[in-house]
């Protein structure tokens, strides 16, 4: 990987403040109309904090955990924050081999599920994330490219967000609507489907 | 004396609670409030939670009411921000209303009680009716 890890940040802030208003949208439908808001707000809060000179992965995903943390100001920033800072603890140098890639995802998604105390089905980020996760590791361990493993997840993500609309959340505030909230994409699942539409972009780039 | 910290998304409700529990309370009793992000928009911020606990922790540890969603979510991360800081304190959080539940606590602290009899107090309004039925 020749881009450093500040692109992909960006990348990041870059695709969710372009999709800060959709984002809203979908969690004023079954939510408090606040994820683009707090999701721009942490991402635009962690781009301040870094500066291009800011190369070591750990670091950088270390104070992109922090900064979300600080800032987001929902849910998803403790969750976000967690799935930076569980990454982070296993990021290995700037090395880039694919299967610290894996791992560093696993961290990642059993730290968010363990933050959230949610398993799939409940209509969060997992459902996106899970199976992106499986998605990306299933190329990766039959020898497939990084850019493979990233559209494959890409793709599993998506499924994973049309699935959030069958079914009823269990966590989070639309849990409180019970039945009402089929029929809805969750939000957090279509967040972290953008980011990882980001992170394949600015991979191909 | 065990401290009290109030998490709400609102920061009137925070401050609200605090008022009501400071009725009964001593006057150096710590119960700080730790609701709403800095601009006073709706919201919670685990760092500012994380510091309220720091204040509000003279050695005996520390009963948090949080409301709903991520109130739980950051006081669990700010507890996980003060562990990694290798700062040793006894934080618990209740599972009770929060306006009820921190006048129980905070009285139960005021009493002498110590972390596990605060929560259990502050607990028990759970099962208390209020129209005695
Ligand atoms: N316990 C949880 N586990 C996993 N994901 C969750 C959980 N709770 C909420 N989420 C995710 O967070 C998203 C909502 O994020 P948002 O930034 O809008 O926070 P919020 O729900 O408004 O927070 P708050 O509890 O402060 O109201 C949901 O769409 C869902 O994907
Ligand atoms: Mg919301």
């Amino acid at each position: 990987m020749e881009k450093t890890v500040y692109s992909y940040i960006k990348a990041m802030r870059d695709i969710i403040v372009e999709n800060k208003d959709f984002l809203t949208q979908l969690d004023a439908e079954i939510g408090d109309a606040d994820h683009g808001t707090n999701m721009a707000r942490g991402f635009n809060a962690v781009v301040e904090k870094l500066s291009e000179e800011d190369l070591d992965l750990k670091n950088v995903l270390k104070k992109a955990g922090m900064g979300l943390i600080s800032s987001v100001g929902g849910a998803s920033g403790p969750l976000y924050g967690t799935m930076f800072l569980k990454a982070a603890n296993v990021a290995v140098d700037n090395t880039m081999d694919p299967n610290v890639l894996c791992q560093m995802f696993k961290a990642a998604l059993d730290g968010v599920k363990e933050r959230g105390k949610a398993t799939k089905g409940e209509k969060t980020i997992i459902d996106a994330m899970e199976p992106a996760y499986e998605a990306f590791v299933e190329v990766i361990d039959s020898g497939g490219s990084v850019q493979q493993a990233l559209e494959k997840a890409l793709e599993a993500a998506k499924e994973g967000v049309e699935y959030t609309k069958t079914i009823i959340a269990t966590k989070g505030r639309a849990s409180y609507l019970g039945e009402r909230s089929i029929g809805h994409q969750d939000p957090g699942a279509t967040s972290f489907t953008l980011l990882l539409e980001s992170i394949l972009k600015n991979y191909m780039k | 004396m065990v401290g009290i910290v109030i998490v709400s998304h609102s920061n009137k409700i925070s401050e609200g609670v605090v008022d009501m529990c400071r009725e009964m309370a001593g006057k150096e009793q710590k119960i700080i409030s730790a609701g709403g992000l800095d601009d006073y928009s709706l919201g919670t911020d685990a760092v500012k939670i994380a510091n309220a606990i720091e204040n509000a922790d003279s050695g005996d540890g520390v009963l948090v009411f949080a409301d709903l969603g991520s109130a739980i979510l950051s006081t669990e991360m700010a507890i996980d921000i003060l562990k990694d800081s290798s700062k040793d304190i006894r934080v618990e959080i209740a599972d009770a209303p929060i306006v009820e539940g921190a006048i129980a606590g905070s009285i139960e602290a005021y009493i002498g009680g110590n972390l596990e009899s605060c929560l259990t107090k502050a607990e028990e309004v759970k099962i208390f009716s209020k129209l005695n039925k």
